[in-house]
């Protein structure tokens, strides 16, 4: 037993004079003195000094001395001095204000992370964290305190909980590099308010998620139950006391958006499970009226028919059984004290494993007697609902005890996750007032008739971390508004004369449906006149011509064209030597081109784009695949104007979507331009242009050959590293234009 | 020329042993009244669903000779038909199969017809109708067809694309049957049979073709086959552990999607505890 002196003796060696320590030393010491060795001890208390001088009130003094016994006896002693350390750089930063929450959240990290390498590397990433985002004013003296830290040190509990160390990393440094200069956006993040920061976390989750397997689980349910349902993910309650179950309506499966491994079981196969589980109940369990029973009654009916459903789930799919085996939970016969608890779950808990697990150990009776009852009802036939409801009665009514009724109910070990909630087996006659009931009002349709197609989310490419940032690009696409299609034919017949020249080529470039191909050593025909030459050859002597077959050969044009023209505001310069804007020869020339193109019969379109910061790049549509040259077409084209900037892989990969629909053994993307990528929301030029190059790689991953015309004269710096070598046409001479545009198609397409 | 036929030896082409053959339902009865009138037939059904399996059987039974042609794309009139070779006098004329079908009296098999190209199936028009008669016009000869010649052609409706298709004039010159793949019963015995594996491996292997064939129009352009189910079943006969053998029979084949292989490893390993 610790005495008084050696109390004071302690108390002596921690140098720190508030008068609020000596109403509690006593206890903490003695906490320590449990968990700690000697040398802890000296670290403890030496520890507990420095963070008592770094002027800092009381609080974290506490902290210190409440929290550390524990973390230290959790992750090893040197945890002691890693701390006050820590909380003594902080201190030298402006950053004081973070040292309460700091102090606060190291008792859940101590045991989320659970090694004192864990504990140093996410000390590690907070300081890296604080460094980045405490402000100076001239570059050298670090002024302003961290706007987002101590709001990021309030979440890291709840963060932890959902991600790894290095998902930690990655979400923090996301906020840091986007945030960095704006000091409310930047506590948005850090607090998770901000929408994009709720999606990283999302993405950096570990575990399974759902939104990644959404395609498998569909074809799971399709394939092995052949159902159709809609699948809804909610977020399971990390926070909540009563965590959300799955459940399936008339709406659809509701299934947890993420799962992690359990017991061996991966997460996808989780899912499947569950799924399995729910499809099951689709295909078995019929309704049953649930004004008759008593709620001890209802839960042990359900808890029979989701056993029988395991059965006949375990007759069609065998292989299911080491997956049930392993995330059952395996109640411990005898655990529950029948006099303090309610064991209602627990007996029923055992009673389900015993159902499963041939291989249990239980030996109470009654258990045992409604194992072999449950097995000789199923044993010939499905059974059904109905027989279930009659065991779980009288099973009910034979184990039923006092204590049952105690409102402390033991849960441990019977919480069986892959089931769902049971909600759609019961009918319930007499009104009830639950909350689902009370009719809700319609919701008011929008009136408005919307202009253009609901927005489309594209995420764009940062080089810098190598990462695509999710969902980032907001893109409207619109029909072009009209103006007058006479002026696009006042421009061809001001081209006559290019027009008929292009008709020429145009003739020879049609396809001829059915080509002769001579000359061939193989073919599906003898070619008479080359194989009479031949055999004289042969019968004088002299070496014969073995190419005496002709074949056949299909030459169709096959191709998909969309053009695509940047609509920036730079369109309205004129260039040197021109009385005409860029926009104006950019119309000339695509006329020109959809003129051509229709007399070739190419599937093609005409779209185009400019962008006013990431929130709203417009996308117009003038001409569609499937539309011809005609007066609406041409109006819209007639009407386009310049404006605002060029964000161009949001559009390029908006317009893939429409070649990827399209069917033409080859497709081109072709992408009208007199500058580079840019917009006003974004300072560093490089990140578009990267952005655009990532975009470029996409659609040639999806067979789509994307072409630049660039008008930018000094296009060649840039436009290599976005278009590869072959990808891509300057054209110096602007005024030139509308003659070298539709012959630059004709020479891809040839 | 008249005597050419001499030169063919139609043994060849007879069928010597029962194909093995598992009755669906009436089609055995339909083809034989359809050939008894000399009547073009047309087979569609997926693929490895017995198409082939069922002419074989007919040819068998009805003991005419059997001519199969592969048609694929690059087909030509020429190669059904037939075309003038060189030879050291000059040149020689060399029948094509629908040629030799007509002349010898046997049942013409056009396999998979629409992967031929539409102009190339027109030669067949005139064989088709009440004319019965095969113009060669290269080598100026008319041929009357051979009062047992039939001509039977099949394809998979499933899969081809949209240009693939017979034209309307084609089409209406045939009669047809739908196969489909047979129901689990008749299955599981094709299986057992071609096999020879038990009938309990056998319901299983069934059972994982139909998850399969659910996910038809959704990623996978064809279920898993009567034919691949067979396959399996020999490579667990040679001894491969049933996972292994299905995987290697009926997964890869069917598709390169990874959601899909994933989901079809899983149904096999629930299926084969």
């Amino acid at each position: 037993m610790t005495t008084d002196s050696e109390f004071q003796q302690y108390r002596e060696r921690l140098k720190c004079s508030f008068d609020q320590l000596e109403d509690c030393f006593d206890d903490c010491i003695k906490d320590a003195l449990r968990n700690l060795s000697n040398d802890g001890i000296e670290d403890y208390l030496s520890g507990a000094s420095l963070v008592c001088m770094i002027g800092r009130g009381f609080e974290p003094v506490l902290d210190y001395l409440e929290g550390m016994p524990g973390i230290a006896h959790q992750l090893g002693e040197e945890n002691l001095k890693l701390i006050s350390q820590a909380v003594w750089d902080m201190s030298r930063t402006p950053n004081g204000n973070s040292i309460p929450p700091f102090m606060q959240c190291l008792p859940e990290a101590s045991r989320r992370l659970g090694s004192s390498e864990q504990m140093q590397h996410f000390i590690e990433i907070i300081f890296a964290m604080m460094h980045a985002t405490t402000g100076s004013i001239h570059g050298h003296h670090t002024t302003f305190p961290s706007p987002g830290l101590p709001d990021l040190l309030q979440q890291i509990p709840f963060l932890l909980s959902q991600l790894s160390l290095e998902g930690l990393k990655n979400w923090i440094e996301y906020g840091v590099r986007n945030y960095n200069d704006h000091p409310e956006r930047q506590r948005d993040y850090f607090t998770l308010q901000s929408a994009d920061s709720k999606a990283m976390l999302q993405r950096e989750r570990h575990g399974t998620l759902y939104m990644d397997h959404e395609r498998q689980l569909d074809l799971y349910l399709r394939s092995m139950w052949k159902q159709e349902e809609y699948l809804v993910p909610y977020s399971p309650g990390f926070d909540e006391l009563r965590k959300p179950q799955p459940y399936f309506d008339k709406l659809g499966m509701r299934i947890p958006d993420v799962f992690d491994e359990s017991n061996g079981v991966s997460g996808i196969n989780r899912y499947r499970i569950v799924l399995a589980h729910m499809a099951g109940h689709k295909r078995w369990t019929e309704r049953q009226i649930a004004d008759n029973l008593a709620p001890f009654q209802r839960v042990a009916v359900e808890l029979f028919e989701d056993s029988r459903i395991e059965a006949l789930t375990l007759r069609e799919y065998p292989g299911l059984k080491k997956y049930l085996l392993a995330l059952h939970p395996v109640p411990i016969e005898g655990s529950c004290d029948n006099k303090n608890e309610s064991c209602v779950r627990h007996r029923l808990a055992m009673l389900s494993r015993a159902i499963l697990d041939e291989n249990h150990d239980y030996k109470n009776p009654v258990i045992l007697e409604y194992v072999e009852k449950f097995h000789d009802t199923l044993k010939d036939s499905e059974s059904s609902t109905k027989d279930m409801l009659m065991l779980a009665i009288s099973f009910t009514a034979k184990t039923r005890v006092q204590s049952d009724q105690l409102p402390k109910v033991r849960f441990e070990n019977t919480v069986v996750d892959y089931r769902d909630d049971n909600r759609h087996m019961w009918v319930f006659i007499e009104e009830n007032d639950e909350a689902e009931d009370i009719e809700q009002k319609p919701q008011q349709s929008d009136q408005e008739e919307l202009e253009g197609l609901p927005p489309r989310h594209y995420h764009e490419w940062d080089y810098n971390t190598s990462s695509y940032k999710p969902d980032w690009v907001t893109l409207y696409e619109s029909l072009h508004p009209p103006g007058r299609s006479a002026d696009i034919d006042k421009i061809l017949e001001k081209h006559s004369a290019l027009a008929n020249y292009l008709k020429r080529i145009l003739d020879l470039l049609k396809p001829q449906h059915y080509v002769r191909q001579r000359y061939q050593e193989e073919g599906s025909e003898l070619d008479l006149d080359v194989a009479i030459r031949s055999l004289i050859d042969f019968k004088s002597g002299a070496q014969p011509d073995p190419r005496i077959n002709m074949s056949h050969k299909h030459d169709g044009r096959d191709f998909a064209v969309l053009l695509l023209m940047d609509l920036s505001a730079s369109l309205h310069e004129i260039p040197d030597g021109s009385s005409q804007s860029i926009l104006e020869l950019s119309r000339e020339a695509v006329t020109l081109l959809g003129w051509s193109i229709e007399q070739l019969g190419d599937k093609f379109a005409i779209a185009g784009f400019h962008s006013d910061t990431r929130h709203n790049v417009r996308y117009h549509h003038i001409k569609g695949f499937s539309e011809h040259w005609d007066d609406p077409v041409k109006s819209r084209l007639a009407a386009i104007e310049a404006g605002y900037s060029t964000r161009m892989g949001a559009a390029v990969r908006h317009a893939s979507h429409y070649l990827e629909g399209q069917k033409a053994d080859k497709k081109i993307l072709l992408i009208l331009t007199d500058g580079e990528p840019a917009d006003i929301d974004v300072s560093d030029e490089k990140l578009l242009i990267e952005d655009t190059h990532k975009a470029v790689e996409e659609l040639s991953a999806k067979g789509i050959y994307t072409h630049c015309i660039s008008l930018d004269k000094k296009a060649d710096d840039y436009i290599q590293d976005i278009f590869s070598a072959n990808g891509y046409t300057v054209i110096d001479h602007v005024e030139k234009l509308p003659e070298k545009l539709p012959q630059l198609f004709m020479s891809l397409t040839v | 020329m008249s005597n050419q036929d001499r030169h063919i030896d139609i043994a060849q082409y007879k069928i010597e042993t029962e194909p093995y053959y598992e009755t669906m339902g009436d089609e055995v009865a339909l083809y034989e009244a359809a050939y008894d009138a000399r009547m073009p037939v047309m087979i569609k059904g997926p693929t490895g669903c017995g198409k082939s399996r069922f002419i074989e059987h007919m040819a068998y039974k009805l003991g005419k000779p059997l001519i199969t042609v592969a048609c694929n794309e690059d087909m030509t009139a020429s190669d059904l038909v037939g075309r003038y070779l060189l030879d050291a006098n000059g040149t020689r004329w060399l029948d094509g199969p629908l040629t030799t079908a007509a002349r010898i009296g046997a049942i013409c098999y056009l396999d998979e017809i629409v992967e031929a190209r539409q102009d190339t199936t027109v030669v067949i028009h005139p064989l088709t109708d009440h004319r019965r008669t095969l113009p060669l016009d290269k080598k100026g000869e008319l041929i009357a067809a051979h009062p047992d010649f039939q001509l039977v052609i099949s394809y998979n409706p499933g899969y081809q694309s949209l240009m693939k298709d017979l034209k309307q004039s084609t089409k209406q010159r045939f009669t047809g049957l739908d196969f489909d793949y047979p129901d689990a019963k008749v299955e599981t015995s094709i299986v057992v049979k071609e096999a020879g594996i038990d009938e309990e491996t056998a319901t299983r292997l069934v059972k994982i073709a139909h998850t399969a064939r659910h996910l038809k129009g959704h990623g996978l352009d064809e279920g898993i086959s009567t034919r691949l189910l067979v396959y399996a079943a020999t490579l667990m006969n040679k001894g491969i552990q049933a996972k292994s053998a299905c995987k290697m029979a009926l997964v890869t084949p069917i598709t390169d999607d990874k959601d899909i292989r994933d989901t079809l490893i899983h149904s096999i390993d629930s299926i084969f505890a």
